[in-house]
């Protein structure tokens, strides 16, 4: 054992090692604070070594977890020290005591500039060090061009460049404008020539991080990545010191694959050849050995070139063979590759045609799914979660039910969300999914939201076969002991509605039923009690005759109830007990609610009264269509205002609420904060207790009507920032400004995958996207900037119905200074231009609620192909007719050199061919569109423009099926006409009403609501 | 794809080394420190080396009675991080030869150094051994 070579120090560390007990710790460090702050205060008579001891002293200090809030600027000092010693001591223990966001950093930019741009090369490894590891913008601003030259130097050691790349990529992370875009993708292709391998590893490091920004700037990196990986693979003149238990660098290798995953395609036969027979070689020639590190390092790079696989879509051959390994490797008892094995099949399940090959590993699966290991199950349970269709979704759901009650607590609430996802999105029939969630409350009632059970009174209600058989299992599950509260709200309301209908059987007597409700009362909170009331009101009408026992004891209770607490209680005990009293003549009072409609088209209409701002519309839109949709799955939706959601909640509660405002009573009702219901049918209409009774067993928001909904939509059409899809809450202007514009950036991620969609002082949200062919996956990262966490933080993604979307859980409080990444799958089921939102609000002193469009546009789908004239000509002719081939004279065009028009189209994912058409004022392109209903599809694109007016121009579109023809003729003529990279007006952040340059729009106004929606519909 | 923290914890809890490529607010480290320590202690050795952490995971390897925790990204390779562990405990070991706890608390600070010499900006920045020991070699003599 060495010693630390000073003596105090080592002194120090074993005093605080003998400390008995932690309080004496304290003592002895306390102690040493003290000293060293006293001799800090008066430097003169300190010499170099005594100041570089104390410094490490204190990083020991700060190790233990004490805090020092002293002598940072003696640590930092010590970078300007000129002896290796004391320097290196300064660089260290700034690095890891600062942060990039500590002021101190600023005094030493100058000592750190004059090291990196020294002769010493020890100073300069030094200097470059701490920047890599610290990064910040100061540095970024004023060292970058430094470092760039020191990466590039031919005079320099490799031992300086490795650190100038890293040095580099730290400061890139910071501020992507460090490197300059055109010149240095050429760099990037050289400096992958490098032979020593320790700069190559972090020359690669960059490049991946290079290319996930901006992969177009760097095609010309891509056969050098293949050429080295190649290398790799096949062992050629790789130095033995590089080589890991007999692996040429394994980390060089995953890297290598890694940024190769960046490419959407490989276009070149002759590389992607190459890259197939290396995957090839890795897929076949990896086996499994004694030892361990040579396995796990072997299995990094099989695991890697198996995503390099699945990303580039390869032939079915080559999937299957995946599919075949990940399944050896589901089944492995070895953990680490077993969970591997689980992670990456479920990336698999984005690949098409493969998933019938996955569904036979289900009984394997499954057992993981029991594994003692939390980190496997989770695996398991995501894997399951993805794997579930109409097919499996059976038995997927009952193992994920019979699991949830041997569950740890951790993963219940998991469970229990996807279970009830699963079974409503795949139900085989409407009695299972009524079990499934009746186990699930029984189970996990506590993660059981109310949105789940309103559903499931929904469904009942409108099923008149399922009735009898809800209301026998309600009443199975009420008569357990220890019933859940959301258990006896579902139990209640279907026992009320339905459980006449078996009053012959055995046990299903009123009074049976009745008795075995009204043991829970006692235990239960205000809200379920007014369902129990209501409850107890139905099950008195239905009894025929009527049992004056019963009846005296229900009468009993309303009384009792009269002087409750709760006006809402009082209330309804008071109509219950004056209504039931008039004994049949208020019988259809109590009748069955009648079927909940399945559609409402109030909102609809509203958005199309109203110019409102994209987002928003689409928002009202896409709600309105969720409500009837079967695959509905939301935990309370909330709408911008803070109304009642016009989700099913607001479908189950009155169906003819919104019908006829003008009714007296029911505005004075709500004013009580009680709901109302209007009996729909005409008998009742003129009865004043018709109109007050009714099912009032599920409850809303009190005091909702629909008429807040109008003023969100009046009130976003007048905020200035309308257009910036930005929605006000609860009707009072929203406090929270967003920081940039909102619609600049939505603009910039439709042209790639990965920046900031929406910022403002205490969240940013960021995105990073990747495309597979018809299957789309975003992460959101939402990251909280404030030092005190967000709260009642919830996402709801609003797809267009040609998007399949699906959102991962979205943690309900973001953690100080964290940030979290929630996926999110999207799948093309079609070709359309509308755009999906995010409905996101958090709370952090005020709700905040901001409506955002998702870029999932149609250009995410296309894939660029390049063809030859011989390629085109002949499809060009075959969709020569419309309404495969449109054609269109587009006007108010921004005026574009045709190179600028090039580049524009290729943003959008059309490929231009430069040498098919000769007359040089047209450009064509070419490319594949990817949907679940067209599959692959080509589309082909001709631009004829005028050199004369350079504001018009004709646009001929082609592809095999009518919708994308118009559609992505429609979409080219968007980007056309507004030009998304123009740097547009100044920032609208603090300036007053700015108009929003309307696009000019050509053609079928197309950005007319109206006309929107209606293409929607 | 980057490391955002890399801990040396013992079985007690105590930080051996910390080193964070992401900045962190003291508080938060300390609060990072004890639930890394919490949630890699008691798995069973059976168990895989990966655990999630908040929206992260946590590479971990145990060495006697130390634990050697990396936190990267969720889609980061996880046993290319695993072995990188590997790499640097088999580094300090040429280094101290036969290294051991006690190494590691006395000689903390040649620990960031040679860190520093193995991974940068949370990257990783060499994988020959004799790169770095050699280059270890020179730095000594400076001292």
């Amino acid at each position: 054992m060495a010693l630390s070579g000073m003596r105090g120090l080592s002194v120090f560390i074993s005093d605080v090692r003998n400390c008995p007990n932690k309080e004496q710790e304290r003592l002895r460090v306390d102690k040493e604070l003290g000293h060293i702050r006293t001799r800090f205060m008066n430097e003169r008579g300190l010499t170099p070594y005594e100041k570089k001891k104390y410094v490490w002293k204190m990083l020991y200090i700060y190790m233990l977890g004490y805090d020092v809030d002293f002598g940072h600027n003696e640590a930092v000092s010590l970078i300007s020290a000129p002896k290796y010693p004391e320097k290196q001591v300064g660089y260290i223990v700034t690095a890891c005591l600062l942060n990039e966001n500590h002021d101190f950093l600023r005094m030493v930019i100058n000592a750190v500039r004059n090291d990196i741009i020294g002769r010493n090369e020890t100073f300069q490894c030094l200097a470059l060090t701490m920047v890599a590891n610290i990064g910040g913008r100061d540095f970024s601003e004023s060292l970058s061009m430094d470092v760039q030259k020191l990466l590039i130097s031919s005079s320099c050691r490799p031992l300086v460049r490795k650190k100038a790349a890293l040095c580099l990529l730290r400061l890139y992370r910071k501020n992507p404008d460090v490197v300059n875009i055109d010149g240095w993708s050429d760099r990037m292709a050289q400096l992958l020539d490098e032979r020593d391998l320790g700069v190559l590893t972090s020359v690669m490091s960059m490049l991946v991080a290079l290319v996930s920004n901006n992969v177009d700037a760097y095609w010309n990196c891509l056969p050098k990545c293949v050429k080295i990986l190649e290398r790799l693979a096949r062992n050629h003149d790789i130095p033995q010191e590089y080589t890991y238990y007999g692996i040429p660098s394994p980390w060089l290798q995953v890297k290598t694959m890694r940024a190769l995953q960046y490419f959407p395609t490989i276009e070149d036969p002759n590389t992607r050849r190459s890259l197939f027979e290396v995957l090839q070689r890795i897929l076949m020639g990896t086996d499994v050995v004694k030892n361990v590190n040579k396995n796990n390092a072997s299995h990094a790079v099989l695991f890697e070139a198996l995503a390099l696989v699945m990303h580039l879509d390869a032939e079915k051959e080559m999937m299957s063979q995946c599919v075949a390994l990940l399944g050896k490797f589901i089944a492995v008892r070895e953990p680490n590759i077993r969970y591997l094995g689980l992670e990456n099949m479920t990336r698999m399940l984005l690949v098409t045609d493969v998933q019938d090959i996955i569904k036979r590993h289900q009984a394997q699966i499954i057992i993981s799914l029991k594994d003692p290991d939390i980190s496997i199950r989770r695996r398991a349970l995501d894997l399951l979660y993805g794997m579930c269709d109409v097919t499996n979704a059976k038995d997927i759901v009952e193992e994920l039910l019979q699991y949830l009650s041997a569950a740890d607590f951790a993963m219940r609430e998991e469970l229990a969300l996807k279970a009830a996802i699963l079974a409503e999105k795949f139900a085989p029939d409407l009695s299972w999914y009524v079990d499934v969630i009746l186990q699930l409350i029984d189970k996990a009632g506590d993660f059981v939201s109310d949105d789940i059970w309103y559903r499931v009174v929904q469904f009942v209600s409108n099923n008149e076969d399922l009735q009898p058989y809800a209301a026998e299992k309600a009443r199975d599950y009420i008569d357990k002991p220890a019933v859940h509260e959301t258990m006896v709200k579902v139990s209640a309301y279907i026992l009320g509605e339905y459980s006449h209908l078996l009053a012959r059987r055995p046990g299903f007597s009123p009074k049976e039923i009745f008795s075995i409700l009204h043991e829970k009362l006692p235990t239960v909170k205000t809200d379920t009690i007014a369902i129990l009331l209501t409850t107890y009101a139905k099950i008195l009408m239905h009894t025929q005759p009527p049992d004056p026992e019963l009846q005296d004891h229900i009468w009993a209770i309303f009384n009792k109830y009269e002087s409750f607490i709760d006006v809402e209680i009082q209330q309804r005990a008071a109509e219950y007990f004056a209504l039931s009293k008039r004994g049949a003549r208020s019988m259809d009072v109590f009748d069955e609610m009648p079927k909940f409609p399945e559609r409402q088209f109030a909102l609809l209409n509203k958005a199309e009264d109203k110019e409102i701002d994209t987002a928003e519309q689409s928002a009202i839109k896409l709600r309105t269509q969720q409500q009837t949709s079967n695959s509905l799955v939301v935990t309370d939706q909330r709408p911008a205002n803070g109304s009642h959601p016009p989700s099913q909640l607001s479908l189950v509660r009155m169906p003819s609420q919104n019908m006829d405002p003008s009714l007296g009573d029911q505005e004075t009702t709500q004013a009580n904060g009680i709901l109302t219901k209007v009996d729909p049918q005409p008998a009742q209409s003129g009865d004043v207790l018709g109109d007050l009774l009714g099912t009032l067993a599920i409850e809303g928001p009190p005091g909702a009507s629909m008429q807040p909904e109008q003023n969100s939509g009046l009130e976003a059409t007048a905020s200035p920032i309308g257009d910036l899809a930005l929605a006000p809450l609860d009707g009072q202007p929203n406090s929270v400004q967003p920081i940039g514009n909102i619609a600049e950036r939505f603009n910039a991620l439709c042209l790639k995958d990965s920046g900031v969609l929406y910022e403002d002082p205490h969240i940013q949200i960021g995105i990073k996207a990747e495309w597979r062919a018809h299957h789309g996956r975003f992460v959101l990262f939402l990251g909280n900037k404030n030092t005190s966490p967000l709260v009642s933080v919830r996402a709801l993604i609003l797809p267009p119905s040609h998007l399949r979307m699906e959102l991962s859980l979205v943690p309900e409080t973001i953690p100080p200074r964290a940030q979290v990444q929630c996926p999110l799958e999207v799948v093309n089921l079609r070709p359309s231009r509308d755009l999906a939102v995010l409905d996101f609000s958090y709370k952090f002193g005020i709700m905040v609620n901001v409506k955002l469009r998702l870029p999932a546009v149609l250009n995410k789908f296309l894939r660029p192909i390049s063809m030859t004239a011989e390629e085109f000509f002949p499809q060009w002719r075959t969709l020569a007719e419309p309404p495969l081939r449109l054609q269109e004279v587009v006007r108010g065009v921004k005026p574009l050199s045709i190179p600028e028009m090039a580049h524009l189209l290729n943003g959008i994912h059309l490929g231009v061919n430069l040498d098919i058409d000769q007359n040089k004022n047209n450009l064509v392109a070419s490319s594949t569109f990817f949907s679940e209903s067209t599959r692959a599809m080509l589309c082909l694109i001709r631009v004829e423009t005028d050199p004369s007016d350079r504001t018009q121009l004709r646009l001929t579109v082609s592809s095999g099926d009518p919708t994308l023809t118009f559609e992505l003729k429609e979409f080219i003529k968007e980007h056309l006409i507004i030009f998304p990279t123009a740097p547009s007006a100044p920032s609208h952040a603090h300036a007053p009403p700015v108009v929003q340059p309307q696009p000019p729009v050509v053609g079928a106004g197309s950005t007319d609501p109206g006309a929107l929606l209606a293409g929607l519909l | 794809m980057q490391i955002r923290f890399i801990l040396l914890q013992n079985r007690q809890g105590k930080t051996r080394l910390a080193k964070y490529y992401v900045p962190f607010e003291e508080s938060e480290k300390h609060r990072v420190e004890y639930e890394v320590h919490r949630l890699v202690v008691n798995r069973d050795p059976k168990f895989t080396n990966f655990v999630e952490f908040r929206t992260h995971k946590v590479i971990y390897r145990r060495y006697a009675g130390l634990f050697f925790s990396m936190c990267v990204d969720i889609t980061d390779n996880e046993l290319a991080y695993l072995e990188c562990i590997h790499l640097f405990v088999e580094i300090l070991d040429h280094f101290f030869s036969n290294v051991c706890e006690l190494d590691l608390v006395f000689n903390f600070h040649k620990v960031y150094l040679i860190l520093d010499e193995f991974i940068l900006a949370g990257e990783l920045q060499e994988t020959s051994k004799k790169a770095i020991i050699e280059r270890l070699g020179e730095l000594e003599k400076l001292e």
